[in-house]
């Protein structure tokens, strides 16, 4: 034993050595002072060095019972380190939050944003998380669904990628900090009206942040405020239409005749929620209502094209010429001759139509054609009587409708020339998405101060110097409208996760005079002086319907004071390219839109709904071009466009016009964080600010690379073996009518007792679902719905590719038509859920009996149960069960643990899982019913994918109830069971499409009445 | 060697070998019963009791141990370790290290499942339903196909215990009396499974085990080898060879050989309802089951003749395992390729004749979708290849036959490949069609059963007799003279 080693020092007790010397007789041998001194510390330290109760293990009693005290000991000590249970502080509530009872979430409402406009939303929330999000059905842009990026918001609240700290050139800095150098450089700016402070948002629609970019102004007038939305609505062009800033609401109820040209109105813009469902409300009930009538013109495939009875793929250089045939036709001024070819007729067609329409009939050009093409919407609009019918035009609902992509290169000019000297970024990420001409990223560096507020530390903050964490709108307090100007005040679901985050309202106030104002404040001051009458009552009303009501903005301004131009006639812009030439077509992706949703797993991973590609962005050709360049799927081929070049793999497209290559934007960012780098690649990089969405002259040349894209559907030329199994089923208006039984004879029907096993007889509730194919535009609302809901893990690229998805709702698509001739392409969409069979071929064959049908026709499936042997899958017809074949599952990331919604189990490795009907919603209704004492309401409950359809395509209730809803659609002649022909009695039937083609246009376009599915 | 095993019914005098064999040489050939021509073939002149005793003992008791068994015994040792590595990963990581997907959730795992299953069938057919039938060229052969049975099974039982998504689960498909009150569900045809499998392999286990008893007490007797007696002392169980330990042996044998014989049938049988009873297209087809038995039989005789013919020359075996040896499996290898091929045939007519779209879908994608290769390589191997079997100069050569076989091996492998991922990558719904490529993890653990089989096999012959003595006694000549003039 060393002298001292493991004794603490102490001061030793020398009066107390040598009493205890006094004491003893005889030599005394003693190792040191704090022995003889008995110190405690040495009586501890001899303790421990000889483990208490060893002494008894000289005393053969003494050793038994310690034996015996051990051994319990030990084996108490094993069992308790089996179910270690981590340690927790409980703690009441003092005073309860209001209304939180465990277990039951609360809604509240707020809005998400579309290119800075409002969609309502709900969010549901269990104990203070956001969970889960809902559309508010009392906003007139929701109706009570939700759009994809919707689903998404709250995965990208819990993004564990997001920027957590306030970073000045990469080093964590205060926010007081911050505070000083903006003093500094705006302080040196101030003198000089400020005339080097640059300001870029994004679309604004805030009324808040409008005010407050007033009051900045004001205070340094020859400061700019510049805006850059990669995708940003057509606001410009129809300035220039219309004569003045506007904003344009289209009534699709009231539309007969709808002529689109490349409008994908069905999901794409502010209001496509509102529009899918006005379109859709008149296709339902065919032969009890007439049916509008949809023309879709567009240069790629989109979801609009798919839905529309007519459809025709133009190369983009000639939509205009289109536009202008039929303006021509119809009899407006800016009209020309029909061009010939395939259009001739359809011009002819589709303008007599029209006008035999006039007042009731809609043409709507696309966000991303040319004010010619708008121009031109807009004059045969107001020819047919459509304007103030059909289409609205109202005051602008942005802050500053400006150009955006002119305002960045203006930004852009002024950085380079060194005009610039503060740049305050507030949102968006304008160093990834500025087209590549602008030079954006060599231009900030002649920027002398840079700010950015970002969701993330992205390309854009990795240039600037200081990098504020921007808190998301899900934590935070701001306002935005919607597209018919409606507003809504966002109200945060739970405070920032991370400190540092700060809202542009705050980051705003910070620069002006009164800095360190919440945003709470900022945005509840300005409603006060927008709110007259009892203004908190007003206030709790507005955050309780999540509209404000009675409400318009005063008419003052950057808005108003752009005054009225002349509307500009529709000149020609670009005339039309000769065949052979490649032209580029540009669009923001369908999933994760211009790069902002790169991180989000959910969005990644949803099959983007026409190509059912996942994880990348590739170049879509069509199939003939495809095969005249010598081109495959995978081929990796280098894109020279304008001078510039970006290499990216091919994939075929049926429907793509030929000679037309079409590029997602959002990919190939590199600093999107670990979910989005390296995905796809960046078609930025060749596009130009002056021919932001179209242009010719793309060159096309194999690099012999390629690159296996994870696709979530088999390659499309399988889809010809679909047809004689009438999956799709697909007739025509007159068809329809004639012969309305037709679309259940398609297939053989079995008889109800063919089974060896005894009919079961549901006495209470049965459920059932029905899936309305004509409703449906196959936006793919559902499939991320159904994540979000049902805590669906994101397998990641190669997962999919393999082919282990996890998603218990898909979207089939089936093409139709002659893959060569893309007029004749049409695309179809089947929402497939489980089937939920009464004769389930999964609950035969599985050994442990793990799936097993509930008393109420549920399929149900037992994780607890299930040992995992896949038989079920293989047996099932649907192939809608999904198999945990590694562990998909975050179990440790702690803020996606917050996102779980509680009711649905979190499954692990090994287990099959499917979809479940929503169980746990309805058991959410048996409870609350059972605790008001009455029956279930029809529709009380709705499963996560009818709650988020836009068009109310999935219908969901109890078939033992005649009058329920569900009921009523499976009593249509349009119910179908899919492969009901195998006698497994889907409780999910299908009512089939009914089209409703133009007879003058029946032909190789005609598609309807030639295809059934 | 005096109190060696007697055959069942012991000659009342000694044998008399050396009259035996110089009758065979032709020295008094007045005095000696000449052999039964056919039986004649079945082992090689010149031997007598001592003979057959001596050679096939001698290779489980020769004091050196061949130099290619040390280098056959390592290469396999060394492959069954890529399966234990294999295992150690999967239980690891989960069997998504597989290449299985939506829809193909079955693979490599059930495919060689059924593949060694199907080997396995030979050796109950040999020893049980061949015994009954009193076809006494099974004497030689039975002993190591019934290992063969046992090390098959053994093999097929590790994919369906490890194809789980939770193998440490698997005690569920027992019904055994627990707390949660659930019984497996008996309309599975994997229950089926479960029970057909573990009877079969506890039946052939017990048959092979009972077969070697006597031999046992021949080892235990002749070595010398004081560890080796007490090992094979305890394995012999106290046999002594007594009239009475004759007696109740062969009832006993006889009634296992009874046992055995349905299980023949019916562990085919219920593998094929586990495809039969789906509704997969392509696995739903009331022909599977006779199908998938000739098929199992098919493919166990060609593993018998692949481990039979190195085997006799590397160990000189050719008077016992005799060209009529190889020449019969060659003809059962004959009959059953030729209903194997008559199951090909209906698939393909029935695929045809149903008028089911889906059926027809499934048979024409077999044939020309993108897994044809495998199709028609199946075809090359199960049909075409035993067509030469009708040639005798085929059925007699060791090396046409060896070849014959191995086309079988890889035949019958390709037609449970066609019928599991084939059928199952393009079902009902063209939306849910995917593609099945197997993974490293898929090979190394199907190589690595291969090398456990042989690793058990190497051992097998090394340590116990190949060749069941005490039967091929009863061909000796002098044991068949006494028969018949009893």
């Amino acid at each position: 034993m060393s002298e001292t080693g493991g004794v603490p020092a102490v001061r030793v007790d020398l009066s107390g050595v040598r009493r205890r010397l006094d004491g003893t007789q005889g030599r005394t041998y003693w190792k040191s002072l704090e022995e003889l001194a008995q110190t405690p510390e040495f009586l501890e330290f001899l303790h421990r060095e000889f483990p208490a109760q060893a002494s008894e293990l000289d005393d053969p009693r003494g050793r038994r019972e310690f034996l015996t005290l051990m051994g319990a000991s030990l084996a108490l000590a094993g069992l308790t380190g089996c179910t270690k249970q981590p340690e927790e502080k409980i703690v009441p509530y003092v005073q309860p939050p209001e209304q939180a009872v465990p277990g039951k979430p609360l809604f509240f409402a707020t809005a998400m944003l579309d290119r800075g406009y409002a969609k309502g939303i709900l969010v549901e929330s269990h104990l203070g998380r956001p969970t889960k999000i809902e559309g508010n059905p009392d906003h007139p842009a929701s109706l009570g669904a939700t759009d994809i990026s919707g689903q998404a918001w709250v995965l990208g609240l819990y993004d564990p990628d997001r920027s957590q700290t306030l970073t000045y050139r990469g080093e964590i800095r205060a926010w007081t900090d911050f505070m000083a150098a903006m003093r500094n450089a705006l302080g040196a700016q101030k003198p000089r009206q400020g005339v080097g402070v640059r300001i870029l948002t994004e679309s604004v629609t805030s009324p808040t942040l409008a005010a407050q970019m007033r009051e900045l102004l004001a205070e340094l007038p020859a400061a700019k405020w510049h805006q850059w939305e990669p995708a940003a609505g057509a606001s410009a062009a129809t300035r220039q239409a219309v004569g003045r800033p506007a904003s344009v609401q289209y009534h699709f109820d009231r539309a007969d005749v709808i002529l689109s040209l490349e409008a994908d109105f069905v999901v794409d813009g502010p209001a496509s929620l509102r529009h899918a469902r006005e379109y859709t409300a008149r296709r339902k009930r065919p032969g009890e209502q007439p049916m509008n009538r949809l023309y879709a013109v567009e240069s790629t495939p989109t979801l609009t094209g798919a839905i529309a009875d007519h459809r025709l793929p133009l190369r983009p250089s000639e939509i205009e010429g289109f536009a202008r045939a039929v303006a021509g036709a119809v009899g407006g001024g800016s009209g020309a001759p029909a061009p010939s070819g395939v259009t001739g007729d359809w011009v002819a067609a589709v303008a007599k139509d029209l006008k035999a329409h006039g007042g009731r009939s809609l043409v709507i050009a696309g966000d991303y054609q040319s004010p010619a093409v708008h121009g031109l919407a807009h004059e045969i609009n107001q020819f047919l009587g459509n304007v103030g019918q059909t289409v609205v035009y109202g005051a602008p609902v942005e802050a500053q409708p400006v150009d955006t992509m002119a305002s960045l290169a203006e930004l852009a000019a002024d950085m380079k020339a060194g005009r610039v000297e503060v740049l305050i970024v507030l949102g968006g990420n304008p160093a990834y998405s500025a087209p590549a001409d602008l030079d954006f990223a060599a231009a900030m560096d002649r920027v002398k101060l840079r700010v950015h507020l970002g969701l993330y530390a992205d390309e854009t903050a990795a240039l600037s110097h200081w990098h504020i964490p921007q808190a998301h709108p899900l934590e935070a307090w701001s306002d935005a409208r919607a597209y018919d100007g409606t507003a809504t005040i966002m109200q945060p679901l739970i405070a920032p996760l991370y400190d540092s985050c700060r809202t542009a309202h705050e980051v705003l106030a910070a620069l002006g005079s009164k800095p360190d104002r919440k945003g709470h404040d900022i945005v509840k001051d300005f409603w006060r002086t927008q709110l007259s009458g009892d203004f908190d009552a007003r206030w709790r009303r507005s955050l309780h319907d999540g509209v404000v009501a009675g409400w318009t903005p005063a008419a003052s301004g950057p808005a108003a004071s752009a005054g009225a131009d002349a509307p500009v006639a529709p000149r020609p812009s670009a005339p039309a390219t000769a065949p052979g030439t490649l032209e580029i077509v540009f669009r923001p992706d369908p999933t994760i839109g211009d790069g902002r949703y790169a991180n989000l797993g959910w969005l990644q991973e949803l099959p983007k709904p026409i190509t059912k590609l996942t994880w990348d962005n590739a170049a879509l050709l069509s199939p003939a071009t495809a095969q005249q360049r010598g081109v495959e799927n995978g081929d990796v081929v280098e894109l020279r466009y304008r001078g510039r070049t970006v290499k990216a793999p091919v994939w075929t497209l049926p429907g793509q016009p030929d000679d037309t290559v079409t590029v997602h934007l959002g990919y190939g960012r590199t600093r999107a964080g670990r979910v989005g780098d390296g995905a796809g690649f960046d078609a930025n990089r060749i596009r130009t600010s002056d021919a932001p969405w179209s242009g010719a002259g793309l060159e096309l040349s194999k690099t012999g690379e390629t690159r296996a894209l994870a696709c979530a559907q088999d390659h499309w030329s399988i889809d010809q073996n679909a047809e004689p199994r009438h999956l799709i089923r697909s007739v025509t208006v007159e068809e329809y009518a004639k012969e309305p039984e037709a679309i259940k004879e398609m297939a053989e029907n079995p008889p109800r007792d063919m089974t060896l096993y005894p009919n079961v007889k549901y006495a209470g509730h049965a459920w059932g679902m029905s899936i309305d194919l004509n409703s449906c535009v196959g936006c793919s609302a559902c499939v991320v719905a159904c994540v979000a809901e049902n805590n669906i893990p994101v397998v990641g690229r190669e997962q999919v590719a393999k082919g282990r998805e996890m998603h218990w709702i898909r979207v089939d698509r089936y093409f139709s038509g002659a893959p060569q001739h893309s007029e004749t392409v049409r695309a179809h969409f089947q929402p497939l859920p489980c089937m939920h069979c009464e004769n389930a071929p999964c609950e035969q064959v599985c050994p442990v009996a793990a799936t097993v049908h509930s008393d109420e026709g549920l399929n149900d499936q037992v994780y607890n149960r299930c040992i995992g042997t896949r038989y079920c899958s293989n047996n099932c017809p649907y192939k809608v069960r999904r198999f945990n074949f590694l562990l998909y599952q975050d179990w440790n990331t702690p803020t996606l643990k917050l996102q779980r919604n509680p009711d649905v189990s979190v499954r692990s490795r090994g287990v099959m899982e499917k979809c479940t009907y929503c169980v746990q919603r309805i058991e959410q209704a048996r409870i609350t019913a059972h605790n008001d004492g009455r029956p279930i309401r029809d529709g009380e409950i709705q499963t996560a994918c009818q709650s988020v359809c836009p068009t109310q395509a999935i219908v969901f209730g109890d078939i033992n109830d005649p009058g329920s809803a569900v009921s009523k659609l499976k009593a249509e002649h349009r119910d179908y069971a899919l492969l009901g022909e195998l006698n497994t009695r889907p409780r999910t039937t299908y009512l089939a499409e009914v089209k409703n083609p133009n007879p003058e246009l029946a032909g190789p376009a005609g598609e309807g009445s030639e295809h059934h599915g | 060697m005096a109190d060696h095993p007697l055959p069942p019914t012991p000659p009342e005098k000694p044998p008399l070998s050396a009259d035996v064999s110089a009758a065979i040489r032709g020295e008094q050939p007045t005095t000696v019963h000449v052999p039964h021509p056919e039986m004649h073939a079945l082992l090689a002149p010149g031997h007598d009791f001592a003979t057959v005793t001596e050679k096939i003992s001698s290779i489980v008791l020769q004091k050196g141990t061949p130099l290619w068994w040390f280098a056959g015994f390592a290469v396999s040792f060394a492959v069954m370790n890529v399966l234990l590595v294999s295992i150690c990963y999967l239980v690891f990581k989960g069997i998504g290290i597989w290449g299985e997907n939506e829809p193909v959730g079955w693979a490599f795992d059930i495919l060689n499942f059924v593949w060694w299953i199907g080997i396995g069938h030979a050796g109950t057919l040999i020893s049980a339903i061949l015994l009954l039938l009193r076809q006494e060229w099974r004497t030689s052969i039975n002993r190591f196909a019934e290992a063969m049975t046992l090390f098959a099974v053994a093999c097929a039982g590790v994919y369906p215990a490890l194809h789980t998504g939770r193998p440490w689960l698997d005690y569920w498909l027992f019904p055994y009396p627990n707390t949660m009150g659930l019984w497996p569900n008996f309309r599975s045809p994997l229950i089926w499974d479960v029970f057909a499998v573990s009877t079969y392999a506890t039946v052939s286990a017990l048959f092979w085990f009972v077969g070697l008893i006597p031999d046992f007490a021949t080892l235990r007797d002749r070595t010398s080898n004081r560890f080796a007696q007490h090992i094979y002392g305890m394995l012999a169980m106290g046999w002594r060879g007594s009239a009475r330990h004759w007696h109740n042996y062969d009832t006993a044998y006889l009634l296992l050989a009874g046992l055995a014989t349905p299980l023949v049938i019916s562990v085919h049988t219920v593998v094929s309802f586990d495809f039969a009873v789906g509704i997969v297209p392509g696995w739903h087809a009331t022909i599977f089951p006779p199908y998938f038995v000739a098929g199992a039989i098919y493919a166990g005789f060609a593993m018998v003749l692949t481990l039979a013919i190195p085997l006799r020359k590397l160990y000189g075996l050719e008077d016992f395992i005799t060209t009529k040896h190889l020449e019969n499996m060659g003809k059962v290898m004959l009959a059953t390729g030729l209903i194997v091929a008559y199951g090909y045939m209906m698939e393909a007519f029935g695929g045809y004749y149903s008028g089911n779209q889906f059926e027809a879908f499934m048979i024409k994608n077999r044939m020309l979708g993108p897994y044809k290769h495998f199709y028609w390589a199946l075809i090359v191997c199960n049909v075409i290849s035993p067509q030469f079997l009708w040639i005798k100069n085929v059925r007699t050569s060791a090396v046409g036959l060896f070849i014959c076989a191995m086309f079988t091996n890889v035949g019958m492998w390709l037609e449970r490949f066609v019928i599991i991922v084939t059928s199952l990558h393009r079902d009902f719904l063209p939306s849910s069609w995917g593609m099945y490529h197997p993974t490293m993890w898929d090979w190394s653990t199907f190589i690595g059963t291969i090398g456990l089989f042989f690793t058990l096999f190497f051992l097998f012959v090394r340590f116990m007799p190949m060749i069941s003595i005490f039967e091929m006694r009863t061909i000796v000549p002098a044991a068949e003279v006494r028969e018949e003039q009893a």
